[in-house]
């Protein structure tokens, strides 16, 4: 099936989305390999949340070209192909974890006599096997995130988007997400994004993308991106990036200005 | 829409109300006890309790299930459980009908043991059949659940979602025929509680109450009553956006 489609995962070009007057995201164009883990990085409100909603296509006023897996983002057919995960746990509180489960599993049309499959298998990926019984508001915040993890790993989803799965997790548990996503990336050839403000999470990902105020700063390895900018880790990577950034708009804005008072002074000696 | 997803939604809000006994417990028992005071309090006059408790049957499907509804899909709305479903291959319909099934099954119960009630217990004097008392109280409380429904796409807090009620029902309340017969209103007020789906709810009562077999004004009043429903039910699924700012 992967070889009848072997374009990008994700093809994003002039994208663009705008919320309440505010452009969030501006003119950015990226792609995601199939099969990659791609972490998406910046500060908090970057833009990270509206881009996963766009791709998982619940975002309103998105203007550009966005591909998702051969179709625009969003269309009816890419429903059961992509997983997503909010950053807040959207799952029912009163509900048991594999009650939960069950619902979603027949949401996405699992027929019934696999559910009970499928359900015990994503519980056993996010290693909540033990407390599958308990009622998801009973649950810590932790736990009641790796249940609306499993809800996107039902249903083996083609590109995964996964909105900070690891925050407020225990380095234990942050290890075994990330040799989870490894194992789906590898084995099942699916596509991983995720998002993170946690900078050293950024050097287990295939690829990075950096956003910071709905621009990308970067789009490269992890390595590349090191040697790129002469850092030692991903975060010095990023803050240089930053920087470099910076001094351009500033230089821009100098000139800009310096321009401007020059057309004053003209016009005041005129 | 699909019928396997419709079923499993209204299992899910089965479920989830199963976890919640009090709620199914206050939803059962409160239009009984209430019934039951209504009697003692018109303890001097039998032919005021028979007026006003076959209203009553109708009302309280109504109230119940707006409120429970309203609040559950509000709670749907910010627990973001909504947003994920419309990522999902689920249907509008699928959602709205499987909410309006999950509760239709809450109100048959709650309808048998309030019918059951007032017939058996409190001598409610009935010309027609129970079984027509318990149809008119199925259809108000599908109306209530569709207006529940929404109604909640309008509101952002519970606080809002409850103010909804004495917003939406209790001005219907007034007008319903429960307290002066409409007949007897102000032209203006009459008129109004004409377009006003409760007014049919009462009526389809006090029709049972007064008839033997199924008159014409009945089935008008049941089919308004229907129609009310799955009008709101439609407006309720214009509201549900996949693609949210």
């Amino acid at each position: 099936m992967m070889n009848n489609n072997p374009g990008p995962a994700v093809e994003a070009a002039g994208l663009r989305v705008v919320r309440g007057g505010r452009t969030v995201l501006d003119d950015l164009a990226f792609t995601l390999p199939r099969g990659r883990i791609t972490g998406l990085l910046g500060p908090s409100g970057c833009g990270k949340s509206t881009l996963m909603r766009a791709l998982a296509g619940s975002q309103a006023h998105v203007t550009g070209t966005l591909t998702v897996l051969g179709r625009p983002a969003g269309h009816r057919d890419l429903r059961p192909r992509v997983g997503y995960v909010t950053q807040a746990p959207s799952v029912y509180g009163d509900l048991t974890a594999r009650q939960n489960l069950d619902y979603y599993a027949a949401v996405l049309g699992i027929p019934r006599h696999d559910r009970a499959g499928h359900v015990d298998h994503v519980l056993h990926d996010v290693d909540l096997t033990s407390h599958a019984d308990a009622l998801a508001g009973n649950l810590s915040g932790g736990q009641r995130g790796r249940v609306s993890l499993a809800v996107a790993l039902l249903g083996e989803p083609e590109l995964l988007v996964l909105d900070e799965p690891t925050v407020g997790l225990d380095p234990v548990l942050r290890r075994d997400l990330w040799a989870l996503f490894h194992r789906l990336a590898d084995d099942r050839g699916a596509t991983v994004l995720v998002s993170s403000h946690v900078m050293d999470e950024a050097e287990r990902c295939h690829r990075l993308l950096l956003l910071r105020d709905g621009r990308l700063l970067a789009e490269d390895t992890p390595d590349a991106l090191r040697e790129r900018t002469g850092a030692d880790t991903v975060e010095d990577a990023f803050l240089r990036l930053v920087d470099q950034a910076d001094a351009e708009a500033a230089q821009a804005a100098g000139q800009a200005a310096g321009e401007a008072a020059g057309q004053a002074k003209e016009a005041t000696t005129r | 829409m699909n019928a396997a997803r419709t079923l499993a939604t209204a299992r899910r809000v089965l479920r989830q109300l199963s976890h919640d006994p009090r709620t199914i417990a206050l939803m059962l028992v409160v239009p009984c006890v209430l019934l039951t005071l209504l009697k003692y309090v018109f303890d001097a006059s039998p032919r005021t309790f028979d007026s006003a408790g076959a209203s009553l049957l109708g009302i309280f499907p109504l109230i119940t299930m707006f409120l429970v509804t309203s609040i559950a899909t509000l709670r749907e709305r910010t627990s973001g459980t909504l947003e994920r479903l419309l990522t999902m291959p689920l249907g509008k319909a699928d959602l709205l009908v499987g909410y309006a099934l999950a509760f239709g099954v809450v109100a048959v119960v709650q309808a048998a043991l309030a019918t059951g009630l007032v017939v058996a217990v409190l001598g409610l004097d009935v010309a027609g059949s129970a079984w027509l008392l318990l149809l008119v109280a199925l259809a108000d409380a599908f109306l209530g659940t569709a207006l529940g429904l929404f109604v909640s796409a309008f509101a952002a807090s519970e606080f809002q979602a409850v103010q909804f009620l004495p917003a939406v029902l209790l001005p219907q309340l007034l007008l319903c025929g429960l307290f002066v017969p409409r007949g007897d209103m102000q032209p203006v007020l009459h008129a109004v509680s004409d377009v006003l789906p409760m007014s049919y709810a009462v009526d389809g009562m006090t029709q049972v109450v007064h008839h033997t077999g199924v008159t014409g004004d009945f089935v008008r009043d049941l089919a308004v009553v229907a129609g009310c429903a799955l009008l709101a039910l439609a407006l309720g699924a214009a509201t549900l956006r996949r693609r949210t700012a």
